[in-house]
């Protein structure tokens, strides 16, 4: 139960976060929107603290806004967005993109709905038993079903993840022969013998 | 009325009082930390440094402070309004609130959150924003290139400065900056048979490598000389801070300043042992904490100043190179060792 100030920051968070969101969309600057995106971020991880998940919302803020969305800016930073091509497409668009709005508003509302129809009935939610608060934090149980409970599908992950990772880095790796490149062992070994001349000039007459 | 006052506003307003003591001191600090990095780098030089506004130039802080509050701000006509001075903002609020959870003596954090490790690496990762807003707002080349570079640095560095603090967190087994603190009251000196508590027990010495890869990635995540080639002089004029002035150029420079010392209390937070005293005797104990802790900060602090008047200024190839080719996989080796080493001797 929220009471207090944390209700006031529930509803500041949650108010931000829809406003920001409608402004992903809306704002007619892809950088703008990515800033929003930004923005969105950070009261979904604030909502996360207000529920309790610490970790979740430190993740959140680490891995999508401080990583993620910096590339993103980054990309939309440097390509060179043409407002006038983005319009046109508009109307063309427009027709799929309600449609599938409008699915997903369905589904949206079938499932508040089903809460009420459920066969249990209406107070199904408020009748089955709490299971007791342990007396771990969230990093430690997380850290418990991560690497204890599911070690090994987490350790799949991981390397379906890598798999990718070199996936990708061999379809964009090519050898040119004939390109000069920085050799730091060689720069290193470099000494006074080998990287210095010293010449003795007379005056007035040059080398 | 009276029991939501109790309640709810009196906390609230405890905590804001906390945060406006740490906001007043961490800037006078700041101020004075500058004036001393201004010095150390002029003795370094063989010059004077400030030595005009007040008894050896100790006001020198505060008339720039003046001057720069009171000058006009410009902004370019072909600037994004808006974003651009937003990022000033960003910049020194980010930096100013990660100092929200450090625990200066024991108890002594506006709050000492169960997550405070990961609470300044989110924040710290987030300090790139103010940058790269800056420096894409500003509509000009130089801040453009800049924001780029800082953007693949930060994010080259904090891959390192994450694997480094997972060592430490794998000796402490919690997130939680007293923790780690008070951990090291009994550490690798303890255990090799010294009587006491004493700074051998702090992370320094049992995790030496790690601790000079944090230091040198510190200096690269808070962009300070050598690898500032964000605002690279001789290459970018001042980077994404090119089309700014006055306040929001202060405020720049500021939060910049604030990251940086950031760095330097996270260092003695986590190798330094903190608010602990080097040797667990008598009259060092009767010295308060937060005297400790400024103490072993200035000293990293000074480590900074040093760096910064010695060493010339990676190239951005080396800087790259440094960060994923070499303290990449060493840090992650070091992950690797740590672990075996905890396990193998049962001393987690």
């Amino acid at each position: 139960m929220i009471t207090g100030f944390a209700a006031v920051f529930f509803y500041l968070f949650a108010v931000i976060m829809i406003v920001a969101a409608i402004m992903v969309i809306a704002a007619r600057n892809p950088v703008h929107s990515v800033l929003f995106l930004i923005l969105v971020f950070f009261n979904a991880s604030g909502l996360f603290l207000l529920g309790g998940a610490e970790f979740l919302a430190m993740i959140l803020l680490m891995v999508y806004v401080g990583a993620v969305a910096v590339l993103f800016l980054f990309v939309v930073m440097m390509l060179d967005v043409d407002f006038a091509e983005l319009k046109r497409g508009m109307g063309r668009y427009a027709p799929i993109g309600g449609l599938v709005g409008l699915i997903v508003l369905a589904e949206l509302i079938f499932v508040f709905m089903s809460v009420h129809f459920s066969p249990a009935g209406p107070d199904a939610a408020v009748t089955q038993p709490v299971p007791a608060a342990l007396p771990r934090s969230n990093t430690q149980a997380l850290g418990d079903i991560l690497y204890t409970d599911y070690v090994f599908y987490f350790e799949l992950a991981g390397f379906i993840l890598l798999t990718a990772m070199i996936g990708a880095i061999v379809l964009a790796l090519h050898h040119r022969s004939g390109v000069k490149r920085q050799s730091v062992g060689e720069q290193v070994k470099r000494n006074p013998q080998t990287a210095i001349e010293v010449k003795k000039v007379e005056s007035g007459k040059g080398i | 009325m009276y029991d939501f006052f109790l309640t709810s506003l009196l906390p609230v307003a405890i905590i804001a009082g906390k945060s406006l003591l740490l906001l007043a001191v961490l800037l006078i600090l700041i101020a004075y930390l500058l004036y001393a990095d201004r010095k150390i780098w002029a003795a370094v030089q063989l010059r004077r440094g400030p030595n005009i506004v007040g008894a050896f130039g100790l006001l020198q802080s505060f008339a720039d402070f003046i001057k720069f509050a009171v000058k006009e701000p410009i902004i370019p006509a072909g600037a994004n309004k808006g974003v651009f001075l937003l990022a000033p903002f960003v910049a020194s609020f980010l930096a100013l609130s990660a100092w929200a959870v450090v625990p200066v003596s024991e108890g002594w954090a506006v709050a000492d959150i169960n997550v405070g490790i990961l609470y300044i690496l989110a924040i710290s990762s987030l300090e790139v924003y103010g940058v790269i807003m800056g420096g894409w707002a500003s509509n000009s080349k130089y801040p453009l290139l800049g924001a780029l570079r800082s953007a693949a640095q930060m994010i080259s560095y904090e891959v390192s400065i994450g694997l480094v603090l997972t060592c430490v967190l794998l000796c402490v087994g919690s997130l939680n900056l007293t923790d780690i603190v008070l951990a090291q009251k009994n550490g690798l000196g303890t255990r090799l048979g010294v009587p006491f508590a004493s700074f051998l027990d702090w992370h320094w010495l049992a995790l030496f490598p790690v601790f000079i890869i944090f230091f040198i990635s510190a200096l690269a995540e808070t962009n300070r000389p050598p690898f500032d080639l964000v605002e690279a002089e001789s290459e970018l004029i001042a980077g994404h801070m090119v089309e700014y002035s006055s306040t929001p150029y202060m405020l720049f420079f500021l939060g910049e300043y604030v990251a940086a010392v950031l760095m330097c209390a996270l260092t003695t937070l986590l190798f330094l042992g903190g608010w602990l005293p080097p040797l667990d005797i008598a009259w060092l104990n009767w010295v308060p904490g937060i005297i400790w802790f400024i103490i072993k900060t200035c000293l990293v602090f000074f480590m900074f100043a040093l760096v910064k008047a010695f060493v010339p200024r990676y190239r951005y190839d080396q800087l790259m190179r440094l960060g994923w080719k070499v303290f990449l996989p060493f840090s992650l080796a070091m992950v690797v060792i740590v672990a075996a080493v905890l396990k193998i001797t049962g001393w987690a």
